[in-house]
């Protein structure tokens, strides 16, 4: 017996619903083999981790307010993908987006306040991101280096920028020589008098809104995907690849920028060397456990928002290293694209036999 | 030669069985009621075929008869779900190519696979079993097409080869391996007809030695000359086993098409109008290092008029394409004229806006997106020219409605086979896609259309519609330019006749004054003045 892969003639409908599903599932399984072997109770561990956080109204809100700049960031880089971008670099613009809007609200702070300085801090942080996401499109469009490394190698130069601000500059002078800035007059406001869910959480949906009509009812949503799919036939139809790759850098970088200053906004409340537990990296396997599809990625952020919250609880009640969390989001992303196959290839038991090119006919 | 029991058998299977069987014995090959299925398509159904030794035996077959199937089967890059195959009298089984080699069965593919940066000898090692030794190499390949007529240079680098020299190295490749058995699957349809002829020397010295050759052809006069004997396929099946030198091209094509085949009505000459498309000392660079230049290509193309360009693969039709068609822009913007409004520096969607209509050769992946549905690859040509196709504003939203009329229609007018009402564009056939990407442009009305390999792996019928369409469109007083490599297409719609050899386009020429002969020798790189000083003495 040996199991075969054959292609399938047209892609499964059924399968590119239920691979995320499998994907999540095998996660679980994997997760449990994993908290056996570090000797905790299976079922304890599987509860504080996955169960434990969606059973109060405070928790809940901590998930929307993890999932708020993974669900922006993994909505502009499902766009990047789908048009075969590969922006790995959503971090270091998430950062530059900070980094702009921080800049804003201490040049208003004690001056102004309103919410007119809060627009100006969100679109400083877009217009941050933006930027940081047009370098690597601008070298791989005029000398065409992979974005791949550039975005990447971006990221670690934003996170410096970041550093000498918080410890230099913009060091809040009564502050204990702590690296960070003073507590900002003006915040992104919380929606509820108890807990910390806030207005990002609102931006997100909407923009989760505005992309899924974008990509699914509009002629940029349909260049952008051609020009993924078949950039011969793109460059046939009139739709530069370049110009594409400049949006896409342009729009995930520019909501990264927002997740960002949201983030330091909001819930941080002031600029400090990490602000970021990872959101920009994990924030690509929530676009691809979210099938590069804005709804996907709302659902997907939730899904590994849950990971980040279920992590620190087992680390508290569990005494689990938090670590277990970027393993656990990793193996995610593996089984995702795993599952992904699926929806390509139906899995096939073939009785004995060495027989070659089985899979291979006449089209 | 041993083609006693090849006899004309029409009458059914009876007395088909009686002839397999008595030939079976003494035959170097046979493959006895082999069938193989894929998915719901029967590619072979109790297929026969019987190979003498010392005999060029030809396949004859649409595309889509099961012919590549059957010869896959033969070489082991397929195993058949039934059947048996017997070699040189021993039942075998033929368990991969390298099993087919070891046995002698050596085979030309159609599209070659050589290495472009690599040498002649670097290439053909590649496929040599055992240690390297390029020197000895070297020496047995230039001995080799020595002795076969196929002059080769060891050393020189495949990518400054022209098709027939590439043709030569797969052939002095195959015969290295000594085989008994030499397959080509259709192996003039990128040579020029000089080319053809001095392969046809080639094929003649190796069956004189006792080799055996499976010539598939869809070629009836090469056929005719040259083969001893035919093995007809039509839908998967055989449907005769013949003599074809004691054949006409008419009644083999009626074996293999099932039918008379159409002919092309509405052809009468015509007025020539204005010209509505021109390119004017159009030349472009190279774009890589496989990629030919455009050397000041002039053309005109007047209202009413099918102009054809002829040309050996990979002399600079697709550049020349893509040059047309705006997906590379000319240095100028008069080189390129739609109704005598200057293009040259516009994208596409501009020229499709003027009323010009493109349609490339590849069509999976160029002239449609494999993996979307039909109604998505309406709206990929005619978003910018079809005005009803999206919304407005600068959102441009998508109207589904509009795009799924156009694919109806397009169904409706050429008929166009498919499962559903908008499948995926990869899940058609290449004839029905075709008749497809071809029939979404017409549907356009355009002033001007041009076409790339319009009927490249295309089946006859759907073939026979592309053509008359074409035709039928020219005569609504469209300007119409096809790139083609198939002569026999040529010289059956075009009103003039150009030829494209490397990079430099010939004079267009009218049809009625051009012969098989002086278009091969253009192809094959004649000066155009020369030719007409000849032509007129």
């Amino acid at each position: 017996m040996r199991l075969v892969l054959e292609k399938r003639q047209e892609a499964s409908d059924l399968m590119a619903y239920a691979s995320p599903l499998i994907a999540v599932a095998i996660t679980f399984a994997f997760s449990a083999i994993v908290f056996a072997a570090m000797g905790k109770p299976v079922g304890a561990s599987l509860f504080t981790y996955f169960i434990e956080p969606l059973t109060d109204l405070n928790s809940l809100q901590e998930l929307a307010v993890k999932a708020t700049p993974l669900v922006l960031i993994a909505v502009g880089l499902s766009l990047c993908y789908i048009s075969n971008n590969w922006n790995i670099g959503a971090e270091g613009q998430y950062v530059m987006g900070a980094v702009f809007g921080s800049g804003v609200a201490l040049a208003a702070q004690g001056t102004m306040s309103g919410p007119h300085v809060l627009a100006a801090m969100l679109a400083a942080g877009i217009l941050g991101g933006m930027l940081w996401g047009a370098l690597p499109a601008l070298l791989k469009v005029r000398f065409g280096a992979s974005e791949i490394l550039t975005s990447l190698m971006l990221v670690y130069v934003a996170e410096k920028v970041l550093d000498y601000l918080v410890r230099g500059p913009w060091r809040d002078p009564k502050g204990y020589n702590f690296p960070q800035s003073v507590a900002f007059d003006t915040t992104v406001p919380v929606l509820f008098e108890s807990g910390r869910l806030h207005l990002g959480s609102v931006i997100a949906l909407g923009v989760v809104i505005a992309a899924f009509v974008l990509v699914g009812r509009t002629l940029k949503g349909f260049e952008l995907q051609v020009v993924g799919q078949a950039p011969r036939a793109a460059r046939f139809a009139g739709f530069s690849p370049a110009r594409a790759t400049l949006f896409v850098f342009a729009v995930s970088g520019g909501l990264a920028g927002l997740a960002g200053i949201i983030e330091v906004a909001g819930p941080i409340g002031q600029l400090q060397p990490s602000i970021s537990p990872g959101y920009g990296f994990t924030a690509i396997i929530v676009a691809f456990l979210g099938r590069l599809n804005p709804i996907g990625c709302l659902i997907a952020g939730l899904l590994l928002a849950l990971t980040y919250i279920g992590g620190e609880n087992a680390q508290i009640v569990l005494k689990l290293p938090l670590d277990l969390t970027k393993v656990i989001q990793g193996f995610l992303l593996f089984a995702v694209l795993a599952c992904d196959s699926l929806i390509l290839y139906r899995p096939r038991l073939i009785a004995g036999g060495s027989h070659g090119g089985t899979a291979h006919g006449a089209h | 030669m041993a083609v006693a029991g090849a006899e004309i058998d029409m009458a059914g299977a009876g007395t088909l069985d009686r002839s397999v069987a008595s030939n079976a014995a003494t035959a170097l090959i046979a493959a006895l009621g082999i069938s193989k299925r894929f998915g719901s398509t029967q590619a072979n159904d109790k297929v026969d075929l019987i190979i003498q030794p010392g005999e060029i035996h030809a396949l004859l077959g649409e595309n889509g008869a099961g012919k590549s199937t059957l010869v896959k089967i033969l070489y082991g890059a397929l195993q058949a779900d039934s059947g048996a195959l017997v070699w040189e009298g021993t039942p075998v089984a033929i368990a991969n190519p390298a099993a087919a080699r070891a046995l002698g069965i050596g085979m030309v593919f159609q599209h070659f696979s050589l290495f472009e940066a690599l040498t002649v000898a670097e290439n053909i090692a590649l496929a040599m079993p055992g240690k390297l030794d390029l020197a000895g190499l070297s020496k047995t390949i230039a001995e080799v097409s020595q002795v076969y007529g196929l002059p080769l240079v060891p050393t020189a680098r495949v990518a400054d080869l022209s098709v027939g020299e590439r043709q030569r190295i797969e052939i002095v490749r195959a015969l290295l391996q000594e085989p008994k058995l030499l397959i080509m699957d259709e192996p003039t349809s990128v040579l020029t007809p000089q080319e053809a002829d001095q392969l046809f020397l080639t094929l003649e010295r190796l069956k004189s030695e006792g080799k055996s050759i499976l010539y598939i052809s869809h070629r009836l006069d090469e056929v005719k000359r040259l083969c001893d004997a035919a093995t007809i396929m039509r839908h998967g099946k055989v449907v005769g086993h013949v003599d074809p030198r004691a054949e006409t091209a008419a009644s083999l094509a009626r074996l293999m098409v099932g039918a008379d085949i159409h002919v092309v009505k509405g052809r009468a000459a015509r007025d020539a109008g204005a010209v509505r498309f021109a390119l004017r000392q159009l030349t472009l660079p190279k774009n890589g290092p496989f990629s030919v230049a455009l050397d000041h290509i002039d053309l005109e193309v007047r209202a009413g008029e099918v102009v054809c360009i002829a040309g050996v693969a990979g002399n600079g039709q697709t550049e020349l394409f893509d040059a047309i068609s705006g997906e590379r822009v000319a240095a100028s913007a008069g080189a390129v004229l739609i109704d005598a409004q200057p293009v040259g520096r516009h994208g596409p969607n501009d020229r499709r806006r003027r009323g010009a209509a493109f349609v490339a050769e590849e069509r999976l992946g160029h002239g449609a997106v494999p993996v979307r549905v039909l109604s998505d690859n309406v709206l990929l040509t005619r978003h910018a020219s079809d005005a009803g196709l999206t919304g407005g504003g600068w959102l441009s939203f998508l109207r589904k409605g509009a795009a799924n009329a156009v694919v109806d229609r397009v169904t409706q007018a050429y008929d166009v086979r498919k499962g559903k009402r908008d499948p995926e564009a990869r899940s058609l056939s290449g004839g029905n896609l075709q008749k497809f990407v071809v029939g979404r442009e017409i549907d356009r009305a355009p002033g001007v259309l041009v076409v790339n390999q319009p009927t490249w792996g295309v089946d006859a019928g759907a073939a026979a519609l592309i053509r008359q369409a074409l035709v039928d469109l020219a005569a609504t007083g469209s300007a119409v330019l096809v790139i083609s490599q198939d002569l026999d297409e040529i010289f059956e719609i075009a009103d003039r006749i150009a030829v494209i050899h490397h990079g430099a386009l010939s004079p267009a020429y009218p049809a009625a004054t051009m012969t098989l002969e002086k278009v091969g020798l253009l192809m094959g790189g004649a000066h155009p003045e020369k030719l007409d000083t000849e032509g007129q003495g």
